[in-house]
């Protein structure tokens, strides 16, 4: 099995793309999808996720990494016929972290950002969206406007902090994690907690945090990317998971995972499903 | 300072893709400054915590009561055999919830900041160190010597002002001098609990304009620079106290 596929890269791509179609399609070799060449000399394919983000990649209590972006990644290394290695990465050094080789490829909770996409090659559709909102006390703030010079627990390397100071003049305090810069919130250290609607709608719907909303509006809403080396964006790999993405599109693979792990369900999300669908009725019945 | 570099940065960056943002976009250079006074300041005022402690710790040591003896040896295990890091959040999340704040509507205004904790937590810190090194530096001043002030008439409080505390301190400087170097640098781990210093500033500004190894090399050289000045003072200070005949 794991021959055939390294004589043959162009094949598994198409086999991804087309659900299973098999086609001899010439050797493509070449340097451009070094990285692909290696995964499937390896048989191993490396994919950084998160390892505090529930639900999208955490540590589960027995140690294994858990989450909707975790059963991507598995979905990506049944499409390849390799094996997943899953590397916990930072949201302060995820793109290092493929830019210098330690991971293949990206399904970390990334917003595609036009900076981002100069440094890792980000693919098309994005498999996910969030924005950027605030969670704070029932009634202690009603509009953005209410955090100008108050303290606002933020988390380290997210930009969101930078808009925050320099759009509504709040005083970020940024932490590590997010269990701390929660923590920090709940015991009344600053106004309100900064971050991304996605956690901040989990963290409110698991019930944990009776007597705290999120009173402003999300802005900034922004799709997440998948990502593979810069080099192999328009290569391959990088073809590859565009349409490992339209799949989950297209299936309601990511409206099926939203209801196993129990988010609540993103506009954006079936919005992409809606448009995605690909229209068979000439193929008739 | 800043108009007169902003151009040469902002064209280095044109010309040869290398981003120093903070010394040619206004907002970035603000948060640069006020990262690097913070950790000035951290610093300063950690080392200055760090001494007092250790001369009095190394005071209590010496004490003729068991239990503050005893108690000086479990704060000196306790702070010396725990990482710095957990000290930090044990201070900021644990002793914090403790202390008293201000209802500011909706949040608290505690009475200790972040910058307070961190100044104490490093300062305990390095101080449980430093008590060890007084410790020797006082064990080192020979015994006749304080036998020679007891029979001048010193109290014994007055023999460790003005005869065995300067003594030592001559004796203990080069030990001194490496913890509160160590110590220096350990102050970038406030970041951990949201203090704005060097480390802190500059990991949200390579995450806000990716420019990572710029931002590395500048933080390396920032504490280059720092510590050094450092050292060069404790060196000049050690030569300048240096007695003929000791050491």
């Amino acid at each position: 099995m794991f021959n055939i596929f390294k004589k043959s890269a162009g094949a598994l791509v198409c086999a991804a793309l087309l659900s299973g179609v098999a086609s001899s399609v010439p050797q493509i070799a070449s340097a451009a999808n070094e990285r692909l060449q290696a995964v499937l000399e390896r048989g191993v394919v490396r994919i950084g996720v998160q390892s505090r983000f529930v639900p999208w990649a955490y540590r589960a209590k027995d140690g294994s990494l858990k989450g909707i972006e975790v059963d991507l990644a598995h979905d990506v290394a049944k499409a390849m016929g390799v094996k997943l290695e899953l590397v916990p990465i930072r949201s302060s050094n995820r793109m290092q972290f493929l830019q210098q080789g330690k991971v293949d490829l990206l399904i970390g909770a990334m917003s595609d950002r036009p900076d981002r996409r100069k440094i890792v090659g980000i693919v098309e559709p994005s498999y996910w969206a969030s924005g950027m909102t605030l969670m704070a006390k029932k009634g202690a703030v009603s509009s953005w406007d209410d955090i100008r010079g108050k303290p606002i627990c933020g988390k380290q390397g997210v930009f969101y902090n930078k808009i925050a100071e320099s759009q509504f003049g709040a005083k970020v305090m940024a932490f590590t994690g997010n269990s701390e810069a929660k923590e920090a919130f709940r015991s009344g250290k600053c106004l309100a907690w900064l971050y991304d609607s996605s956690s901040i709608g989990m963290d409110l719907a698991m019930g944990e945090w009776k007597g705290y909303e999120a009173p402003v509006p999300t802005i900034r809403e922004n799709p997440w990317g998948a990502a593979v080396p810069m080099e192999e964006r328009d290569t391959l790999f990088g073809r590859f998971l565009s349409g490992m993405v339209y799949h989950w599109h297209e299936s309601g693979r990511l409206i099926e995972l939203e209801k196993k792990w129990g988010v609540p369900p993103s506009p954006w999300i079936a919005g992409m499903h809606k448009t995605h669908k690909y229209n068979r009725a000439y193929l008739g019945k | 300072m800043f108009e007169w570099m902003a151009p040469a940065f902002a064209s280095l960056y044109k010309a040869t893709g290398w981003n120093f943002i903070v010394f040619y976009e206004r907002y970035e250079y603000d948060r640069f400054v006020d990262g690097a006074m913070l950790s000035i300041g951290l610093i300063l005022l950690c080392l200055v915590l760090s001494i007092v402690i250790g001369v009095l710790g190394a005071w209590a040591q010496g004490s003729r009561s068991r239990a503050i003896r005893w108690g000086m040896g479990a704060y000196i295990q306790g702070f010396r055999n725990t990482p710095p890091v957990v000290q930090l959040l044990f201070f900021y999340f644990g002793f914090g919830a403790f202390v008293p704040q201000v209802d500011a509507g909706g949040y608290y205004e505690p009475l200790i900041t972040a910058f307070g904790w961190a100044v104490i937590s490093l300062g305990i810190f390095g101080g449980a160190f430093n008590v060890e090194i007084f410790r020797a530096g006082l064990e080192a001043v020979p015994r006749a010597t304080v036998e020679g002030a007891e029979s001048l008439g010193f109290s014994r409080l007055q023999i460790y002002a003005y005869v065995t505390l300067p003594l030592a301190f001559r004796f203990c400087l080069p030990a001194l001098s490496n913890n509160l170097v160590s110590l220096a640098k350990t102050t970038s781990l406030a970041y951990v609990i949201a203090v704005p210093e060097m480390t802190y500033t500059l990991n949200q500004v390579w995450s806000d304009n990716v420019n990572v190894p710029e931002m590395m090399i500048l933080l390396f050289l920032f504490y280059v620079v720092v510590v050094s000045l450092l050292s060069v003072f404790l060196g000049w200070l050690e030569r300048r106290l240096a007695l003929s005949g000791f050491g």
